[in-house]
């Protein structure tokens, strides 16, 4: 059964029905990502799944969210846990108003990790027993090296870890916050339009990251640009006017919609 | 299109004159302050206390108000950041339905506006009520209570507009609200913050009517926070009243020392508060 599932997910915000009866299942360690007009409820579906929702006013929600089998809008559910299994890039990469290293250190800090989880931590990230210097945070320098390779931005930042982390250019920005997120152990990764604010190039750069990445994290990832979605896309969700339309895997929505309105979206007649 | 333009040009030329209209109006204290006060700033003027007959022109200076004064005005500002820095981040939306915010807000406004002889006069009643005499205690009390509104205002407009964007990022990695508060929306704040600590603490350290009956008045410098203690508006206030021309110039010197206060106090904010915000991305 997959980590994340969805069944008659319905939202709204006061009267206004953004999203009806939605239930899909996301695969697991793919790229899923979730296409459609403007406003047809792509970020609300995405921002279901770790409860950030939870932060508009006059929300409902009703039908299940299962993260790993567990109902995430279930009363008793441990949002803080639910979180941190989900990493989550915004549209525009804010920097923690901290330095480059902080911003990676702030969820193992956040999360009270011991010394030692933290060196386990390394050891699984690098797949290897990494020797870790015997100097004061020694191991949280490991830990912030690797996961800044790991987001590709370690050798433009390694000689000024402790600046601010806001004299980064956007683009260096989002790969931080790639970075800050995967801190957290995240089984999932989720993105709302994650290249929007970035230029060409730094754009692709976060492209080549998730295709590197789910091997060992399942991405979801929303997006209004056709072409990126054709570029990275393993598995699609097409939403209309806050309708799941249609889903499958990239190659059968693009090339073989059943819908005709997939069709007309995917084709460019509507957009 | 030409009555367009002629638009345009009038317009241009009323935000001129108004423009230059409140600088000469900023430049014209300064330099009367200056001129009326300069000669009469000694040295003497600053590190000693009134001697007898200094009212009469004679020896001694306006050290009492001067320490009285930075007393009055620290202690004021370092209760009202204690108290306003959890108010306003109770007011923003995480913590406090909007109706209630909306409701404490309008009573900070009214606060705000209400006259500080009213303050003062309120201070008095509570003093007399609970036998306290006039003292440095009652005057940090009651500007506490002039400051905290403006505070309290200010930094809750400054949190309010931290985007909505970096609080969902940071409560995407698992925070809880007061982490998120303390370790993100606190930093993000800071600059902001200091700027509303300085708009307060010129309205408190310029405030004489409030401090007239709680503070008292006095030639020399308290020993305790429950000695009266003197203050630069009032010893403005006390000297021009006299019909002698040297104490008169005094005064005007006393007025010096207080801009120039204001003055150094403000451009500490402004160092702090650059020196602040080069963590943050707007």
């Amino acid at each position: 059964m997959p980590h994340i599932s969805l069944k008659n997910l319905s939202i709204a915000y006061g009267h206004h029905r953004v999203l009806q009866d939605v239930t899909v299942n996301i695969p697991d360690k793919q790229i899923t990502v979730i296409i459609g007009p403007s406003g047809c409820g792509k970020t609300t579906l995405l921002k279901s799944l770790n409860r950030l929702l939870d932060l508009n006013e006059d929300v409902k929600v009703t039908g299940d969210v299962l993260i790993d089998g567990v109902n995430t809008y279930d009363g008793n559910a441990d949002i803080l846990a639910l979180r941190k299994k989900m990493g989550f890039l915004s549209q525009r990469p804010y920097p923690l108003p901290m330095s480059i290293y902080e911003n990676i250190a702030f969820g193992p800090k956040v999360h009270r990790m011991s010394k030692d989880r933290i060196v386990q931590q390394i050891n699984d990230l690098e797949g290897r027993m990494v020797q870790v210097p015997s100097k004061k945070n020694g191991q949280m320098d490991i830990l912030v090296e690797s996961y800044l390779r790991l987001a590709g931005l370690w050798e433009e930042v390694k000689d000024r870890l402790h600046t601010p982390a806001s004299r980064l250019s956007i683009g260096q920005q989002q790969r931080l916050a790639l970075a800050r997120a995967l801190a957290v152990e995240p089984e999932a990764i989720l993105a709302d339009e994650p290249t929007s604010a970035l230029d060409p190039l730094s754009a692709q750069l976060i492209e080549k990251q998730f295709k590197f990445l789910k091997k060992n994290y399942t991405i979801v990832v929303v997006t209004h640009i056709l072409r990126q979605a054709r570029r990275i896309a393993d598995y699609v969700i097409f939403l209309y006017l806050g309708e799941l339309v249609e889903h499958g895997p990239a190659e059968k929505v693009f090339d073989n919609p059943s819908d005709e309105r997939t069709r007309a979206y995917v084709s460019g007649e509507i957009s | 299109m030409r009555a367009r333009r002629i638009e345009e040009t009038i317009f241009k030329g009323l935000m001129l004159a108004s423009l230059v209209l409140v600088l000469i109006m900023l430049a014209g204290i300064i330099v009367i302050t200056v001129y009326k006060g300069a000669p009469a700033l000694t040295l003497s003027m600053l590190v000693e206390t009134p001697k007898g007959g200094y009212y009469l022109g004679k020896e001694g200076g306006i050290a009492n108000a001067i320490v009285g004064s930075l007393l009055l005005a620290l202690g004021a500002s370092f209760c009202s950041i204690l108290i306003a820095i959890p108010v306003a981040f109770g007011l923003q939306k995480e913590y406090t339905s909007w109706r209630y915010a909306g409701f404490t807000k309008l009573v900070l406004d009214v606060l705000w506006g209400t006259p500080s002889i009213v303050y003062g006069a309120f201070g008095f009643v509570v003093m007399v009520y609970f036998g306290l005499r006039a003292s440095l205690l009652g005057g940090i009390i009651v500007l506490t209570l002039l400051m905290l509104p403006i505070m309290v205002r200010s930094m809750e407009e400054i949190i309010r507009t931290i985007p909505l964007e970096l609080k969902e990022i940071s409560y995407a990695m698992g925070t809880t609200k007061i982490e998120t508060t303390l370790a993100v929306v606190l930093r993000q704040a800071l600059p902001g913050i200091v700027t509303a600590v300085l708009l307060a603490f010129g309205r408190g350290i310029g405030d004489a009517a409030s401090i007239l009956f709680t503070a008292g008045y006095t030639d020399f410098i308290p020993r305790s926070i429950f000695d009266p203690v003197a203050s630069l508006p009032l010893a403005v206030f006390f000297q021009i009243g006299t019909p002698i021309p040297e104490v008169q110039e005094r005064a005007y010197a006393s007025a010096l020392v207080l801009l120039l206060i204001v003055l150094c106090v403000s451009l500490i904010s402004r160092i702090l508060s650059h020196r602040f915000s080069k963590n943050i991305v707007r």
